[in-house]
């Protein structure tokens, strides 16, 4: 049986259905093997024939991921995955797109790229993996990295103020943004979900662990001991509460503060009910972003925080084609190359 | 007085002024006009990099040439017989252009104290008022008062009836021309038919240019220049960008894939984007994306996704899409870049024509990274050579750089236009299953041609991965073996040299197929060695003119055609590039004659050249 007979007969697909011979050479312990298990567990419940689906990714660690899924896929150049989506996407609307991207890539020589894919809103699904190092190169400093950082590069601190990625997305006016971890399966795989169901263009940002280059940069957030007290689950309709429920956050005009539960002064009644759709509401979100090593910091979101409608740009591609087309008639060569005036010569 | 009338046979026109003046459009204009009378023309617009370069002044003139003829003309003209100047500083940068004895008519209002000194004349020094056009016809006009005197009646306010100057003028040379005004007419009617003021006021302005001729007697003879004898049958008028965008279509039409332009705007190329975006009724998308690389990638998502991925762009343009062209060569998918050639490097030039992308195009990129070359040679020509650079993309899966430049871009010509049953279909195959051999797909196997299958996305049982980490032969799986890169290099060369058992043989374009001399040229510069090589062909000296379309690879008879001549002779407007390719490919003593001043080598020039190797 084909695996488009297995879906259309309702048969599901597997995970090892999108695995590949290829074997998978990221480094042991690399967090990218968390999230590619997650996606190969998701792809097949998401209803979409594999020959649909096509991973784009561009160059780093994490760009290997098109070569381990049994899917259409191209391993493309150095921060160009996003445009060389959007040309697919405009002219193969229908194809599930998928985008896999590091903090490099997309954020320091593809920065571009992705802001004005984000602004056109081509309903694609970025899967950005953050880990706040060049990996591939070795270990520099990147552009998500945290000020003075100590890498080869950079051996006296690095002097860049790094990016908030989320904050860019919604600078970009993304329709969709979204942050997981690769030490977290069930949320990842919920996100994953999440994108896929975002009609326009989703940005996932997944916190992924580089266990040789920069080991533990999000330790704080994914380990056991800390993860509770610094890590804030965004729900829709729910508070904002986190350190097992003992704390919330509540708005103090435009600023988010950390509020305690337990003495009987606050309820989680207080607390900022998460409202996706809230456009000020998912500013305040963003920029939540403290560093946790600060006395006094806001515990890290994770979750979407932001999800709107918009027009996606190939819909209103395909719609000025459609339009010309009901307007002047399907194209005709002869009338074209005719043109307005033409005159005669005689033999 | 009696007005004669006179038949000429040939007439260099330059209409020149202030970039604001409208010189463009008054150029176009009498183009058409001339065209629909199946007189043969060829123009050369020439304009200034700033949109509105500070009035009056000599970098803000903007000119336009048009050469019309009775007899077939292969160039806009080396010198003019008619200088239209509406400024001072449109004297000072053309008189050197004008035919001595020839004509100039000036607007005087264009020549008061303030153009004076922005033209850069001395103080109380008047070329109209002094002898240094004696050696001229100098037909003067206030062009401004009577165009205001003209609109009197009209409501408009001084700086709209100003602009209508142009017409005032093109109306006079419509009566100096004997020709009729109603191609300008229903032009205007197209163009301002809601705004009624200023249609009327511009149909105003040319009728009174054309009055004025007939009563003004500044000239006593009008002119008329016969039909040419060209080939029998329907023509139009054509510029360059017009044609290359046209034959993008066809190509689209012809081979039944929809097309798809990723670019970002670019003198001298963006016309072909402005062109394309009109025609979504053809199923074409146009896509402006953010810059040069997102523009040449987004084309190749599309080609990956079965459609014919274009990009076009200039020089520097090019030089930005490097290294996805790179890519492409790689993914062995096809894809056009287009290069619209100007003055280089850096910005250099951006309005101004050169040939000098030639070695960019052939050895710009990171890597051994063949890619065929094809170069339009004349503004109509523009067409057949974008759909033979779709054709050889999508047939031999490999990216092609067609090559243009901003001369034939924005020059006009007749064109005998094709029917579209006459144009050959373009087949393409997708794979769209396995074979009953095949256990797996391989997306790097090779057919007689060594180019691999077209497997788009969609297709169920091919799903596979490419990108730009160099292939395994066969599979296309990530390959760091030695021998299998070496094999890799190899073979993605022989494809594309194997394009020249797939193409026509290089042809004599005229003159013996053996002798003396042979001029070689590629590109916009057919013109000039086809007018040069007639005119030495016609004194009895053996000339011939071979062009080259084919850049790359070469026709397969080439190197048979240059050893066939004592001495071969490479005009080019660059600094000698496809002359270093032919002393390379060929071990010949090939003769250069260059020039970089960013217009076109003229007739009397390569005249001169030639016939000292005679």
């Amino acid at each position: 049986m084909s695996e488009r007979e297995a879906v259309a007969s309702g048969i599901a697909l597997t995970p090892k259905d999108f695995a590949t011979d290829q074997e998978v050479r990221w480094c042991p312990g690399c967090g990218d093997y968390s999230i590619l298990a997650q996606v190969q567990k998701v792809m097949p419940t998401l209803g979409i024939p594999k020959e649909n689906i096509v991973i784009i990714s561009g160059i780093g660690c994490s760009s290997r991921f098109p070569y381990y899924m049994n899917t259409y896929g191209m391993h493309s150049i150095h921060g160009r995955a996003t445009a060389i989506a959007s040309g697919l996407k405009a002219t193969r609307p229908e194809l599930s797109v998928w985008i896999v991207t590091g903090d490099g890539d997309s954020l320091s020589i593809g920065g571009n790229h992705t802001i004005h894919l984000l602004r056109r809103n081509f309903d694609v699904n970025i899967m950005l993996f953050n880990n706040q190092i060049y990996g591939l190169t070795k270990g520099q400093y990147s552009p998500t990295s945290e000020t003075n950082k100590v890498t080869k590069s950079t051996p006296q601190g690095s002097i860049d103020h790094p990016f908030n990625p989320l904050a860019l997305a919604m600078g970009a006016d993304a329709t969709f943004i979204a942050r997981s971890m690769d030490r977290d399966p069930k949320h990842l795989q919920q996100m994953l979900i999440r994108s896929h169901g975002h009609k326009g263009a989703s940005l996932l940002e997944i916190y992924q662990n580089c266990n040789i280059f920069n080991d533990g940069a999000f330790e704080i957030f994914t380990e056991k001991g800390s993860k509770a007290a610094e890590t804030l689950f965004l729900e829709q309709g729910q508070p904002l509460v986190f350190a097992g429920g003992s704390k919330g956050i509540r708005l103090d005009g435009f600023r988010p503060v950390v509020i305690d539960l337990t003495t009987g002064d606050y309820a989680a009644s207080d607390c900022w009910i998460h409202d996706e759709r809230d456009f000020y509401k998912a500013q305040i979100l963003v920029r939540m972003f403290d560093d946790p090593n600060l006395e006094g910091h806001l515990p890290r979101p994770f979750g979407v925080f932001y999800e709107t409608d918009r027009r996606c740009y190939e819909d209103a591609l395909t719609l000025q084609v459609d339009e010309a087309q009901a307007l002047r008639g399907k194209g005709d060569l002869d009338k074209l190359l005719r043109g307005k005036e033409t005159w005669e010569i005689l033999a | 007085m009696d007005i004669h009338h006179e038949v000429v046979r040939d007439v260099v026109i330059k209409f020149a002024g202030d970039s604001g003046d409208g010189m463009q459009l008054t150029g176009s204009q009498f183009t058409n006009n001339t065209a629909l009378l199946g007189i043969d023309l060829a123009t050369f617009p020439d304009f200034p990099a700033e949109i509105r370069a500070p009035q009056g002044t000599l970098p803000g003139v903007s000119g336009f040439q048009l050469h019309f003829s009775s007899e077939r003309i292969y160039t806009p003209g080396d010198q003019c017989d008619v200088l239209v100047a509406m400024n001072a500083a449109a004297l000072k940068v053309n008189l050197k252009g004008l035919k001595k004895g020839g004509k100039i008519i000036v607007n005087t209002d264009g020549f008061d104290a303030k153009n004076l000194r922005l033209a850069g004349y001395p103080d109380g020094v008047n070329p109209l008022e002094n002898d240094s056009l004696q050696n001229y016809s100098l037909v003067r006009m206030d062009v401004t008062k009577m165009t205001r005197e003209a609109l009197k009646d009209f409501t408009l306010g001084t700086k709209e009836k100003d602009r209508a100057k142009n017409m005032f003028v093109l109306g006079y040379l419509y009566w100096m021309y004997d020709r009729n005004l109603d191609s300008t007419i229903n032009f205007l009617e197209e163009k301002f038919g809601k705004k009624e003021e200023i249609l009327q006021s511009n149909i105003k302005a040319l009728r009174a240019g054309y009055h004025f001729g007939d009563t003004s007697e500044t000239f006593t003879t009008r002119f008329q220049v016969e039909k040419a004898r060209m080939e029998p049958g329907t023509y139009r008028s054509i510029m360059g960008n017009q044609a290359l965008a046209y034959g993008l279509i066809a190509a689209a039409q012809k081979s039944g894939l929809p097309l798809f332009l990723g670019t970002y705007p670019i003198t001298p190329a963006s016309d072909i984007l402005h062109e394309l975006s009109r025609y979504k009724n053809f199923g074409v998308k146009t896509f402006q994306a953010e810059d040069e690389i997102a523009g040449v990638t987004a084309a190749i998502g599309a080609s990956y996704g079965g459609s014919l991925g274009v990009t076009s762009t200039s020089g520097p343009g090019m030089a930005l899409k490097s290294e996805a062209m790179g890519l492409a060569v790689m993914l062995e998918i096809p894809l056009v870049i287009i290069d619209v050639q100007r003055g280089g490097p850096s910005t250099g030039l951006p309005t101004k024509t050169e040939q000098s992308d030639l070695l960019q195009a052939y050895y710009g990129r990171n890597g051994e990274c063949p890619m065929p070359v094809i170069a339009a040679c004349t503004p109509s020509d523009c067409f057949y050579a974008a759909f033979e650079a779709i054709r050889i993309a999508v047939q031999h899966m490999t990216p092609v750089i067609l090559l243009s430049d901003g001369y034939i871009a924005n020059g006009a010509e007749p064109w005998k236009f094709p029917q579209s049953v006459d144009l050959p279909a373009i087949e393409v195959t997708f794979k769209t299953e396995l074979d009953s051999a095949e256990e797996k797909f391989l997306p790097y196997l090779r057919d007689e041609k060594l180019v691999r299958p077209w497997a788009v996305p969609g297709t169920p049982g091919l799903e596979h991965r490419i990108g730009g980490i160099e292939k395994q032969n066969g599979t296309g799986a990530v390959s760091y073996d030695p021998e299998n890169h070496q094999i890799m290099v190899k073979v993605r060369q022989e494809k594309v040299d194997k394009i020249a058992e797939y193409i026509p043989e290089q042809t004599i374009d005229s003159g013996p197929s053996k002798g003396k001399i042979l001029v070689l040229g590629w590109g916009s510069t057919y013109g000039t060695i086809k007018s040069a090589a007639l005119e030495l062909q016609k004194e009895g000296h053996a000339v011939s003119h071979a062009h080259i379309r084919y850049m790359r690879p070469f026709p397969r008879n080439l190197g048979h055609i240059l050893e066939q001549f004592d001495t071969v002779l490479i005009p080019e407007i660059n600094n000698g590039q496809l002359i270093k390719i032919i002393r390379d490919q060929y071990l010949i003593d090939a003769k250069g004659y260059n020039k970089t001043m960013g217009i076109p080598i003229t007739k009397s020039e390569l005249v001169i050249e030639i016939r000292k190797h005679l």
